[in-house]
């Protein structure tokens, strides 16, 4: 009978048709809600996150400068074969470039983006810009060759032909300490000027010390957090949650008070006469580590912790009964179930690490520096934001692809965070 | 079966064994159970008397506060739970859900260092017991809680334990598939001559199941009995209430003649009742009658005592109809009467006279 009802319901035919549009209608309807609750939040993250990165991954491969001021001499080099010094063609359209961009005052800026690929470029081009302000006429070429015996280089008009492309791999190549030489040939980079893959490595080894740190002095909170009864598992939880209630500024000049050479720490130390001499704990590899393992802990311990929630405390009753000692039990039953929650405390806590500026900045040492702070160094200092750039892409590729190998191995789905 | 265990026969015993968790409240009063070698014993009662914390302690996961606990000649008070050698299957079956289903079972036997060839031939022959035996690769996600249940039984025999403990196995389990899984359990006891303790708040899984039932509450054992006993002869109201429904008349009794007794009801009836040592002369009493043993128009001689009383209700529920009557006096009694074809009529706010024999009447105490 009731089947019966229901069929006669949906109708023959004409009727389900209908029933079907009046599903999407409904269905569209319910989007569209949905969609209006999120969509403060995803245009702002659109706008705040999304589109600077865009913009960061652009500029990493943008190439402006030279094609913006020097226009006419790009045109005039696209003949040139590069066998030999260009002719007097490129020599006047480049004075004629010059005299805009010494009008324009940005001479000094195509000198600059110029002597990243060809040391002292810059201050042949603010020579030349004297000698175009100089005045008179050309013939240029012998002017110039005259001015500075470079401008003659074969292999100097090579590279400026290419610093006029509208992209140029140059920022990130050198952010993996490699380099293009005239012809395009890609090596590794000049001894003195490779410094990068070394910070990465610096930065990964960093972040792996403090991830494993947070680890070890994590897991058997994030254990007792999860046995423990739920009065003095809010106290502990409390206790874990602290560090969020006050700004990693303070917190890390903090450790700075605790372990500088006349700190807290140095000054028990040789009281307790444990040491003889007041030992260097700020200012290097282990006041980094330690300031950041403290930060970085409740990372760490909070997808641990809401994983071990969740696993029974039958399962190591029932281990036990079955047979297996405490720590066998522990070991083989406890610990795997809690592999999702390691992996995503551990990769958070790395992640984050990666990404480090203040506190090495800090407490470290010049050999603690991370790639944010050489960001910082590029985007404030140097005003180079084409490297900084670079640096920042490649950081973010790293973290892209432990990301996709975490979700490989644990798979991201298994992770809990509430 | 009736006469009590003796200290030769007992596997399992448990002497004035005592167990607070707080040192104010007794979860365990004074229990002393001797249990016998291939058994099934079943601890019933409701949630908070004890009867989980009593398994807990044979199980080694809790400590009595006071008393022994012996298995089979030996104390194991101080045994930690894995050198107790005792199976034991949970109440959400407890599999470990990183290990394929012959890994769970072949768990037991890796930790006490059997060889692979070994465990992989005692795996199949548990799987193949339970059924299962074709699941072996599984992970117990893709399994049904009847299949999971099944798998935590071969998990809790395949050590081959003398003793097997069921904390509440079947909850979790809708009702048909219970039913037969409390045979299967049955019949697996039988085959393999365990011991075996189960514990339940279901009344009829302890009836269906059991050779004999210690009903628990408030720490203490009320009655231990096999299950025919425990339903036809109730030792106090409590499980009198518990095991089964019940009809219960408060009374006072007021004369006792060898077995029997009149008992006087509040609203003036007097009552022909089996005596209990649960209550005695001129006590206060209840009267335990089950509604299947209430007569409705008995035939003359064939009861005790006889009442007159009017159909107050009447629920049709397919193979019986139970029948709430309000006596003259005023009490109320439920009857169940078998549908058959000869029933009788049974008509709201008619009258009938209704009656029960004394021995299916106990007077227990009223508390």
């Amino acid at each position: 009978m009731a089947v019966a009802a229901l069929e006669g319901d949906a109708g023959p035919g004409v009727d389900r048709t209908s029933l079907k549009t009046k599903l999407r209608r409904a269905e569209r309807l319910n989007r569209a809600r949905s969609f209006s609750l999120v969509a403060p939040l995803l245009l702002f993250v659109l706008a705040v996150f999304a589109l600077p990165i865009g913009l960061m991954l652009v500029r990493s491969v943008e190439n402006t400068e030279v094609r913006d001021s020097l226009p006419r001499t790009m045109v005039a080099l696209e003949s040139w074969d590069g066998t030999a010094t260009p002719g007097e063609g490129v020599f006047a359209a480049f004075a004629e470039d010059l005299v805009q961009t010494q009008k324009d005052r940005t001479t000094a800026l195509v000198g600059k983006r110029i002597n990243y690929e060809v040391p002292g470029a810059r201050s042949r081009f603010l020579k030349a810009g004297r000698l175009i302000d100089a005045g008179g006429g050309g013939p240029w070429k012998d002017k110039f060759l005259a001015n500075d015996a470079e401008w003659g280089s074969v292999d100097f008009w090579a590279i400026m032909k290419r610093a006029g492309g509208v992209m140029t791999p140059y920022y990130l190549l050198t952010s993996l300490d490699l380099r293009q030489d005239a012809t395009g040939a890609v090596s590794w980079n000049f001894a003195d000027q490779s410094i990068f893959l070394e910070i990465f490595y610096r930065t990964i080894w960093i972040s792996f010390m403090v991830t494993l740190a947070t680890l070890i002095l994590g897991y058997p909170v994030a254990h007792l957090l999860a046995i423990l009864p739920p009065k003095h598992a809010n106290m502990l939880m409390i206790l874990v949650l602290l560090p969020f209630t006050t700004s990693i500024l303070v917190r890390t000049t903090a450790w700075i008070v605790l372990l500088q050479s006349n700190g807290v720490l140095n000054d028990a130390l040789l009281a307790l006469n444990i040491t003889t001499e007041r030992v260097q704990l700020i200012f290097n590899r282990f006041g980094t580590v330690l300031a950041m393992t403290h930060i970085q802990l409740p990372f760490t311990i909070l997808p641990i912790y809401s994983v071990m929630k969740s696993i029974p405390a039958s399962h190591l009753r029932a281990a036990r009964s079955l047979g297996a000692g405490p720590l066998t039990a522990f070991v083989s039953v406890y610990m795997p179930q809690t592999l999702p929650g390691v992996g995503a405390g551990c990769l958070l806590t790395f992640i984050l690490s990666l990404g480090y500026y203040i506190t090495p900045a800090l407490v470290g040492g010049p050999q603690d520096q991370m790639v944010s702070y050489f960001v910082a160094l590029y985007t404030n200092r140097e005003m180079n934001w084409g490297q900084a750039s670079a640096l920042g892409a490649i950081l973010l590729l790293i973290t892209l692809v432990l990301y996709a190998v975490f979700n490989r191995l644990v798979g991201i789905d298994k992770v809990k965070l509430g | 079966m009736r006469l009590p265990v003796s200290a030769k026969e007992s596997f399992v015993e448990f002497a004035g064994v005592q167990k607070t968790y707080d040192g104010e409240v007794l979860v365990v009063k004074d229990l002393s159970l001797r249990i016998r070698r291939g058994e099934f014993l079943t601890l019933l009662g409701p949630s908070g008397s004890g009867k989980t914390t009593t398994l807990m302690m044979l199980a080694g996961f809790e400590t009595p506060t006071a008393g022994d606990i012996m298995l089979d000649g030996n104390r194991i008070d101080a045994l930690p739970p894995e050198k107790r050698n005792i199976g034991m299957v949970f109440q959400n079956y407890a599999l470990f859900p990183h290990m394929s289903v012959a890994q769970n079972v072949g768990y037991p036997l890796k930790v006490r260092g059997v060889s692979k060839a070994e465990t992989a031939e005692r795996v199949v022959k548990a799987l193949d017991m339970v059924e299962l035996g074709s699941f072996a690769a599984r992970m117990p996600g893709q399994l049904s809680g009847g299949q999971q249940q099944r798998v935590a039984l071969a998990r809790a025999l395949v050590f081959e334990p003398k003793l097997v403990l069921m904390d509440e196995p079947l909850g979790a389990l809708d009702k048909q598939l219970r039913e037969h899984m409390q045979m299967e359990i049955r019949h697996l006891h039988e085959r393999l001559g365990i011991t075996v303790v189960y514990v339940t708040h279901d009344q009829s899984e302890a009836l269906t199941m059991s050779d004999r039932v210690a009903v628990f509450n408030a720490g203490i054992i009320q009655q231990v009995a096999p299950p025919s006993e425990l339903y036809e002869s109730p030792a106090n109201s409590f499980v009198a209430q518990f095991i089964g429904e019940n009809n219960r008349l408060p009374g006072r009794i007021e004369a006792a003649n060898g077995t029997l007794c009149s008992v006087v009801l509040g609203s003036g009836e007097v009552v022909s009742a089996t005596l209990t040592s649960a209550a005695g002369v001129g006590q206060n009493c209840l009267l335990s009658i089950r509604p299947e043993r209430v007569k409705i128009a008995p035939p003359d001689g064939a009861v005790d005592n006889r009442f007159e009383a009017e159909i107050a209700e009447v629920i049709y529920l397919g193979d019986h109809v139970r029948v709430r009557c309000r006596l003259d006096g005023g009490s109320e009694v439920v009857v169940k009467v078998s549908n058959v074809e000869d029933r009788p009529v049974l008509d709201i706010g008619s009258r009938i006279p209704l009656g029960w024999r004394a021995q299916d009447c106990r007077a227990l105490d009223a508390a």
